[in-house]
């Protein structure tokens, strides 16, 4: 059975910097797979890389066995690949509804997107509440929530998530996270990309730890939450 | 009762006093003085004398609302006003004493010390001055014992005869249009009004501003409240048919002074409109734009003139040719800097703009160009018999181009690009996350926004006859960015309206060319103080610019920390 995201032995740099080191992870359909790891560990670049953002100077990245490189970023969305970026980008003078409009940007459906709005509200229904509103007056969890609803609406069947629980409160990172579970049996694919490796690895099925542009470890999840690495350096059990 | 605060009515006239005291040094007060507004009793530069005594003593003596009927308020005018003339007087004094200083300070003249002293000699006028300023202090303070509803039309009947007054060249040469002229002189003699005139219209804007306060407000509030959406409907309709029958008839009350002061703003309004595009949709800060405007200048009037280096081709050919051309030369410059973001953009189009000036003023290409001497005899369009000549003419083409640039404008924003532009202008990422391609998008703002600078340009070089390097200096771009930033950024009709404050205004105020720049500075900086939003803001403008007024924060902004939202530079 081939893989729906196959990443292969994939190097890039930042001018000199050689930040991923022949990375190679796979991503089932259905599954979550989280990627975890440590500041400049090259969580980010991998996403970037799987959204054409940067370019690999060897290795490829393969989805349903197609090679995504030689898309340009805008195109990917159409493929069925969304993001929501880290710091979660949302366009903050547009309103909540116009945000989500945007998600559906490539699609020319009009009855699907209505639909796919109120799919979005019902995962979120706090941004029902203020669809109406500037983003940029929103809250950090909310423009989160935001970011993820936009991101739902190009009807992705991979979602790629960059640090959802940064700069949340810890209340508000478990909505989330459980949201992302909602959404992942609904029957997307979620690849995500945490620090937090101890809510990370609650929800996923598999993980992979990244250090230094190379990845370490992988596993599934049960076992790499007792793994006596993980556990010392990521979950800060003694 | 509060106490008032002193030492703000201190501060407050030593800093209107050096404010006076520098006009009067570089020489603004005395060559405003030249203008005179209403006959015999008020000129320019007196206004500029006595305006800031009156403001000094109004905001010295608080709030309005605090007050009644007291002492120590307009005490404390009359002390600002007081202070605020000290500076002046010290120069007075300075001058008689110190007989040289013309030597240092050219413009401290005797007719300088003339109008300060109101020519009563160094001692008797210094004490007059003091006296006229600390009354006009107190009059200032006296503003807020009037009762809030008689005191707003007051002050904005005053405000509206200085107006008058200060830019009578507009009902001047209406008049003149329809009157004999020995009844317009009765009102407007060679500068400013008379005094009948300005009491006419005192009287006038008085009387329909207490009609308004006690009267108009209140029945129109209860107007809008019931009628229906067919009437709304309906009366937007007759607006908009009298604003384009005023449009179509506006030269011909205007006068070809007047005519021809618009066709300046128009040219304006144009470019404006194309660098809106650029800036204001797709948030992209173009600061070479004026190189768009020379090029389709340029290429309109080589292939126009009927001199040594033109092609004689008839203007309607031409034209769209050199728009063309403009919209090439902005693919052709977006192509390598739109990988550029912010202030890196900005740095690399104020090059090129410089780029396109240097060269047009080479030696290099002047056997093609013309150099530093231009091209002369540009061609002129001809509709059937009629060629265009008279600004009257032009006002037409101009206001043809002007509707076609903002329907454009409008259909586009309000369209799929229009998104597009925003996306890209909040958040490049994410914009090409969902799906829209970068390269593309601004291609098209820099295409559009070319394409109406090079309009913009050829009718320009039609219409003056002539083209020149020093036609597209960079102070062009500038005035353009200042234009949508004073209307309002993204703001259609905003734009319009900076146009019209910004190159129709100065226009009429020719006087005072040498501090032109220096009072458009002060206008941008009080502009930037008072209403960084712009004239007539874009509701996603005024929306950010007062969302804290609008919105109080919610519990979850509360929980959470308030992401900040990116502020564009412009």
């Amino acid at each position: 059975m081939t893989a729906m995201l196959e990443i292969n032995d994939v190097h890039a740099y930042y001018g000199k910097i050689h930040a991923l080191k022949g990375i190679s992870l796979n991503v089932e359909q259905g599954e979550i797979v989280t990627l975890i790891g440590g500041n400049g560990a090259g969580k980010t670049t991998t996403l970037r890389t799987i959204c054409a953002l940067m370019r690999p100077t060897s290795g490829f990245v393969k989805l349903n066995g197609e090679d995504l490189n030689k898309y340009k970023p805008s195109q990917l969305a159409a493929k069925g690949v969304a993001m929501v970026p880290e710091g979660r980008g949302v366009f903050s003078r547009m309103t909540v509804l116009e945000n989500l409009e945007m998600g559906a940007f490539h699609r020319k459906d009009k009855a699907g997107i209505a639909e796919d709005i109120e799919r979005v509200y019902a995962l979120f229904p706090r941004l029902k509440e203020r669809h109406g509103q500037v983003s940029g007056t929103l809250s950090g969890g909310e423009q989160q929530m935001l970011a993820m609803g936009r991101a739902m609406m190009s009807r992705p069947s991979l979602l790629l998530l960059d640090e959802p629980s940064m700069g949340l409160a810890p209340v508000l990172v478990e909505a989330i996270f459980s949201t992302v579970e909602e959404i992942n049996r609904q029957g997307t694919t979620i690849l995500l990309v945490e620090q937090n490796a101890l809510m990370a690895l609650q929800i996923a099925g598999r993980g992979y730890v990244l250090q230094t542009g190379e990845i370490v470890l992988s596993d599934n999840a049960k076992s790499l939450q007792r793994n006596a690495m993980v556990q010392k350096v990521y979950l800060g059990v003694e | 009762m509060n106490a008032i605060d002193w030492r703000r009515a201190i501060r407050i006239g030593l800093v209107l006093g050096v404010a006076v005291l520098i006009a009067s040094v570089i020489g603004m007060v005395q060559t405003f003085d030249e203008r005179d507004m209403i006959e015999d009793i008020l000129t320019l530069g007196q206004l500029l004398l006595f305006a800031p005594a009156v403001y000094a003593g109004y905001s010295a003596a608080g709030k309005s609302e605090e007050r009644r009927v007291a002492a120590p308020p307009l005490l404390a005018g009359l002390l600002a006003g007081l202070l605020t003339g000290v500076p002046a007087v010290l120069l007075v004094g300075l001058a008689g004493w110190w007989t040289t200083i013309r030597d240092y300070f050219v413009n401290v003249s005797p007719q300088l010390i003339d109008i300060l002293t109101f020519g009563r000699g160094a001692l008797q006028g210094s004490l007059m001055l003091l006296a006229v300023m600390a009354v006009l202090g107190l009059i200032g303070a006296a503003i807020h014992l009037i009762p809030a509803r008689v005191r707003r039309p007051l002050v904005n009947a005053t405000l509206i005869t200085l107006i008058f007054s200060l830019f009578s060249d507009v009902p001047l040469n209406i008049a003149n249009q329809f009157l004999p002229r020995d009844i317009v002189r009765r009102f407007f003699p060679t500068k400013g009004v008379t005094q009948l005139a300005a009491v006419i219209v005192f009287a006038l804007s008085l009387a329909i501003a207490l009609w308004w306060e006690f009267s108009g407000r209140t029945r129109r509030q209860q107007r809008m409240a019931t009628i229906t959406a067919e009437q709304r409907r309906r009366n937007s309709l007759i607006v908009l048919a009298v604003s384009a029958v005023l449009l179509l008839v506006l030269p011909s009350i205007l006068g070809t002074f007047l005519t021809n002061v618009m066709t300046q703003v128009g040219t304006f309004i144009l470019m404006a409109l194309g660098l809106n595009i650029v800036v204001g949709f797709a948030g992209l800060l173009d600061l070479g734009y004026v190189a768009f405007f020379a090029v389709g200048a340029y290429v309109t009037a080589l292939l126009t003139s009927t001199g040594d280096l033109g092609l004689g081709i008839n203007f309607w050919i031409a034209m769209p040719i050199g728009v063309l051309a403009a919209v090439f030369f902005g693919i052709f410059l977006g192509i390598p800097v739109l990988r550029l973001r912010g202030d890196y953009l900005a740095i690399v189009t104020l090059g090129f703009g410089e780029i396109i000036r240097v060269l047009v003023r080479s030696d290099l290409l002047k056997p093609i160009i013309g150099g530093a001497q231009g091209i002369l005899d540009v061609g002129r369009p001809s509709i059937g018999p009629l060629t265009l000549v008279t600004p009257q003419h032009y006002y037409y083409l101009l206001l043809a181009a002007c509707l076609l640039a903002l329907f454009v404008s409008w259909r586009l924003r309000d369209g799929r690009a229009g998104r597009q532009w925003m996306a890209v202008r909040e958040d490049e990422d994410v914009a090409e996350a969902v799906g829209i391609n970068l390269v593309g998008t601004k291609l098209l703002a820099f295409a559009i926004g070319a394409g109406f600078a090079g309009l913009s340009g050829a009718i320009f070089g039609s219409r003056v006859g002539s083209v020149f390097p020093n036609s597209f200096e960079l102070l062009i771009s500038i005035n353009v960015l200042a234009i949508i930033i004073v209307g309002g950024v993204g703001s259609l009709p905003g734009v319009i309206l900076g146009a019209f404050v910004l190159v129709g205004l100065p226009e009429l105020l020719r006087e005072f060319v040498e501090f032109r720049l220096l009072i458009y500075g002060i206008l941008l900086i009080v502009m930037m103080l008072v209403r960084p939003e712009g004239l007539w803001p874009s509701a996603v403008r005024r929306r950010e610019m007062h969302a804290d007024e609008e919105s109080p924060p919610s519990v979850a902004e509360l929980e959470a920390p308030r992401h900040e939202a990116t502020q564009p530079m412009v």
